[in-house]
C-alpha cells in the first residue's frame, strides 16, 4: 500500500511500500503473501484451501460487521483492515477498540479508506496502528496528526487506565 | 466552582493552537469545507445566514464571575455586544469571523472555559439543573457526577463519530429542572435505603422531528458505574445507530426499534464484559472533584428577614418580583434569584448585552459568593443571595432590565433564534414569540394566569423544546409560505409528557389570536387555582380545539 503510516515500537513513519496489497478481485488459488481479503472470501478461502498459511494473509471487516466474528483466527492472523467510507462513520473506533481489548489482537490493525490526519490520534488511541491514508492526501503530512498533544481523560486501548486512576497533583 | 487543574489547562490550551492550525488549513484552502466542517463542529463552531456562531460550553450551566466576565468581553470585542443563552445552558455568539475564532477560544481557554463537542456528532454539555447544590428540594448535588461525565465525555475517542448528536443530562431533586426525561440519556441520582448513590438511567429521550421521552433502563445502578454503563449505552449506539438517515439517527430510534427490552439487554451484555474495569469511578475520584463543589461559606441567618418582609408589605412590584423570581435555598435566610431574560418584545428571549453581563458578573460577586447560572428556560441566576439583600439587588437588576417578574410565566417563553440566524430553520420564531409577549404584556393578566410554559421552534429540530412546553408552538414552511402549529399539554420534568396538535396550523399573525382563545378558555374552564397544564389534563382538547376553530371559522367568515 501507498501513501501509508505505520507505527512500529511508537514511532509512527510515512512509506509508499508498505508490503500489503488489497486483492479487488478474490481468487482463492491464486494467493499470494501480503494480500488483504475481505471476511467473506477469507471464509470461502479457508473452506477451499484449508492448508495454506493465514498468517500471511489480512482480512477486512466492513463497518457493520461484527469483530467477534475474528475471534477464532485472532493470534494467527498479522493484520486486520478496518474501513472508513466516510471519516464521520465511526463505527471502525468502537471495533478497533473492541479487537484490541476483548478479543485480544496483537497484530497490525489497519484503518483505510476516508482516512484523514485530524482523525488519526483517536484512531491511535481505539488501537489502530497503521493507516492508509486517503488517496489525495500526503501520508507525510498526516504524520502530524500524531505528534500532537493527546491527553484524554477517559481510558482508551493505548491508555487503559482513564486519568484518573494516574492523576499526579 | 470546579477549578481547572494541570490536565485541564493543558487540554484546552493543546485545543486552541490544534484548532487554530485547522482554521489556517482551511483558510489557504488545504482543508476543503467538507473536511473542515466536523471539526469547526466539535469546536462550537456553526456557520448561519449571516455568519459564523460559536457556541461556547457552560458545563451543567455553571458560571464565575470572572468567565461571566470573559464572554461579556467576546460579545464586545468579537460580537454585537450580546450574546444569546440556550436551552443546553451554553451560550453562542451570532456575528463570528473565522479567522478571529481562535484568539476566542484562547481568550476562553485562559479563563478555564471551551467550545468543544458543542456541536457535531458527539457527547454534547452535560446539563443539570440551575439550582444543583442550593436547591432546598435536592437529594443530592449533581455537579461532581455532571463534571465527571465532561471530562469522560470530552474528546473520548471512541465516541467522536456517533450517528448522532447525544445529549446527557443529570437531575437530582424532588422537582426535575433539568428537562432530564428529553435527553438521549436521563439520569436521576438519589440515595438508596443505605444511604448509597444510586443512578437510575434512562435512555432514548429526545425531541426533534420524533419528539420520544426516554425509558427506564436500569435502576440501582451504583455511582461507581456510571461511567462504564454510559460507555457500554454508547458502544451499542456507535455500532447499531442508524447512519443513512439523519432524522432516524438519534438512539430514541434504535431503542424505539429493538424496543426497549432487546436495547436494555444489548446494553447489559456489554457492560457485564466491562463493569469491572479501570473505568469504574474510585472514591478517592469522587471526593477529588467533589473538592471543588464544597458549600461557601454561608453566613448563620434566620430563616424569615424582616427587613425584606416589610419591603414586600410596603412594595407591592417588589413583592411580586419575590414571589416569581426567586427559589427557596437549601440554607437559612438565603435564596435563588432569577434574572429574566425576558423583559417583553423587544428583546429575543435569551440575549444578553456585554454591559448586563459583566454588571451580573459583579453583583454576583457583591451579593454572592461569584457564581452565575444558567437556566435551561434561558434565563440566569444568581444562586446563593440573602433575603436582607433583595430590596438592593431588585432595584439593581430593576435598571439592569433583568428584573421581569415573569419567571414561569406565558411571556417566560423558550424560542430557538430561527430563522433569523439559523440556517436549518424554516421559519422565523423570534417575530412570533414578539407577537406574543406584545399581545400578552400585562403582568397583571400574565399573573392572573399563572404558571404556563410557551416553546416555541422555528422548524422540527425542536431546538425550542415546543414538544414539551404546556402550549408549543412549531414553524413549519408550506411552500415557501411560514405557518405556525400549535400543540398543547406538553410538559417537562418527571411527569414530562408530549404535547398534542390541537390542529391545522396558522399564518404567523393569526398566532396571538389563537393563543388567546386557548387562555381564555382555560380562564373558562379552570377550577379554583388549577394551572393550565391541569385544566389541559382534565378536560382533553377538544373544548380548546372547538373555540380556537370555531371562533376563526367566525372570524372569516
Amino acid at each position: 500500500m501507498e501513501n501509508t503510516i505505520v507505527i512500529v515500537d511508537g514511532v509512527a513513519t510515512a512509506t509508499n511500500d508498505d508490503p500489503w496489497n488489497s486483492v479487488s478481485l478474490y481468487n482463492s488459488s491464486n494467493l499470494a503473501a501480503y494480500e488483504i481479503i475481505s471476511f467473506v472470501n477469507w471464509q470461502e478461502h479457508l473452506d477451499s484451501q484449508p492448508s495454506q498459511d493465514p498468517s500471511k494473509l489480512g482480512v477486512s471487516l466492513q463497518p457493520d460487521d461484527d469483530p467477534a466474528v475474528l475471534a477464532p483466527w485472532i493470534s494467527t492472523l498479522p493484520l486486520i483492515v478496518l474501513e472508513f467510507p466516510s471519516f464521520r462513520d465511526g463505527r471502525a473506533y468502537t471495533q478497533a477498540a473492541l479487537l484490541r481489548t476483548r478479543y485480544g489482537f496483537k497484530g497490525d490493525l489497519r484503518a483505510v479508506g476516508d482516512v484523514l490526519r485530524d482523525q488519526l490520534a483517536a484512531m491511535r488511541h481505539c488501537g489502530f496502528s497503521s493507516f492508509n491514508v486517503r488517496k489525495d492526501k500526503s501520508a507525510a503530512d498526516a504524520l502530524k496528526g500524531l505528534t500532537g498533544f493527546d491527553m484524554i481523560y477517559a481510558r482508551s486501548v493505548t491508555n487503559p487506565e482513564p486519568l484518573f486512576r494516574n492523576r499526579i497533583l | 466552582m470546579y477549578k481547572y487543574d494541570q490536565y485541564d489547562h493543558a487540554l484546552v490550551q493543546a485545543r486552541v493552537q490544534q484548532f487554530r492550525d485547522q482554521v489556517e488549513r482551511r483558510l489557504s484552502g488545504e482543508l476543503s469545507e467538507e473536511e473542515f466542517l466536523p471539526l469547526r463542529l466539535q469546536n462550537g463552531l456553526y456557520l448561519q445566514k449571516q455568519a459564523y456562531m460559536l457556541r461556547v460550553a457552560i458545563p451543567y450551566g455553571t458560571l464565575s464571575s470572572n468567565q461571566l466576565r470573559t464572554l461579556s468581553q467576546i460579545a464586545n470585542k468579537y460580537d454585537k455586544n450580546y450574546g444569546h443563552f440556550t436551552t443546553r445552558q451554553n451560550i453562542q455568539f451570532n456575528w463570528i469571523k473565522l479567522e478571529e475564532v481562535p484568539d476566542i477560544l484562547q481568550l476562553l481557554a485562559n479563563n478555564e472555559m471551551h467550545a468543544i463537542q458543542t456541536s457535531g456528532n458527539c457527547v454534547r454539555n452535560i446539563t443539570t439543573e440551575a439550582f444543583a447544590g442550593v436547591a432546598s428540594d435536592e437529594l443530592i448535588d449533581p455537579r461532581p457526577l455532571a463534571e465527571i461525565l465532561r471530562q469522560w465525555s470530552t474528546v473520548n475517542p471512541e465516541f467522536l463519530y456517533l450517528p448522532r448528536k447525544f445529549k446527557i443530562a443529570i437531575s437530582s431533586s424532588e422537582y426535575d429542572r433539568a428537562a432530564v426525561r428529553s435527553h438521549d440519556i436521563g439520569l436521576y441520582l438519589y440515595r438508596d435505603e443505605y444511604e448509597e448513590m444510586r443512578l437510575k438511567v434512562m435512555v432514548g429521550g429526545g425531541l426533534g422531528r420524533t419528539p420520544i421521552l426516554n425509558q427506564l433502563v436500569r435502576e440501582d445502578l451504583p455511582w461507581q458505574h456510571l461511567l462504564t454503563y454510559v460507555e457500554a449505552v454508547l458502544r451499542v449506539y456507535n455500532r447499531y445507530g442508524r447512519r443513512d438517515n439523519k432524522y432516524k439517527a438519534r438512539i430514541k430510534i434504535l431503542v424505539k426499534t429493538l424496543g426497549v427490552d432487546a436495547f436494555s439487554q444489548e446494553v447489559e451484555q456489554e457492560w457485564e464484559q466491562i463493569r469491572d474495569s479501570f473505568a469504574e469511578l474510585t472514591l478517592a475520584e469522587y471526593q477529588r472533584v467533589s473538592a471543588n463543589f464544597t458549600p461557601p461559606a454561608y453566613k448563620k441567618l434566620d430563616a424569615i428577614d424582616l427587613v425584606c418582609g416589610s419591603w414586600m408589605a410596603r412594595d407591592n412590584a417588589f413583592s411580586t418580583w419575590v414571589q416569581n423570581n426567586t427559589r427557596s435555598h437549601k440554607v437559612d435566610g438565603y435564596v435563588s434569584v432569577i434574572l429574566s431574560t425576558k423583559p417583553g418584545p423587544y428583546v429575543p428571549p435569551g440575549d444578553v448585552t456585554n454591559k448586563q453581563m459583566s454588571a451580573v458578573a459583579d453583583l454576583a460577586e457583591q451579593f454572592g459568593f461569584g457564581e452565575i447560572r444558567v437556566t435551561h428556560e434561558q434565563n440566569l441566576v444568581l444562586p446563593d443571595i440573602r433575603k436582607s439583600d433583595l430590596y438592593t439587588l431588585w432595584k439593581i437588576l430593576d435598571d439592569l432590565n433583568l428584573a421581569t417578574p415573569n419567571i414561569g410565566l406565558l411571556t417566560d417563553v423558550i424560542v430557538c433564534p430561527g430563522g433569523d440566524y439559523c440556517s436549518l430553520a424554516s421559519t422565523r420564531s423570534l417575530p412570533v414569540s414578539r407577537e406574543i409577549q406584545q399581545r400578552f404584556d400585562k403582568l397583571d393578566f400574565l399573573h392572573e394566569l399563572g404558571e404556563l410554559s410557551l416553546n416555541i421552534s422555528g422548524c422540527v429540530n425542536a431546538c425550542g423544546h415546543h414538544h414539551i412546553g404546556n402550549i408549543g408552538i412549531l414553524g413549519v414552511d408550506k411552500k415557501g409560505e411560514e405557518f405556525f402549529q400549535i400543540t398543547i399539554g406538553g410538559v417537562q420534568g418527571k411527569n414530562s409528557a408530549i404535547g398534542k396538535v390541537i390542529g391545522p396550523a396558522f399564518k404567523a399573525d393569526e398566532v396571538p389570536n389563537a393563543i388567546d382563545r386557548l387562555l381564555s378558555t382555560y380562564l373558562d374552564y379552570r377550577e379554583q387555582e388549577e394551572p393550565f397544564i391541569e385544566t389541559v389534563h382534565r378536560i382533553g382538547l377538544l373544548p380548546f380545539k372547538e373555540r380556537v376553530y370555531k371562533s376563526a371559522v367566525k372570524e372569516s367568515a
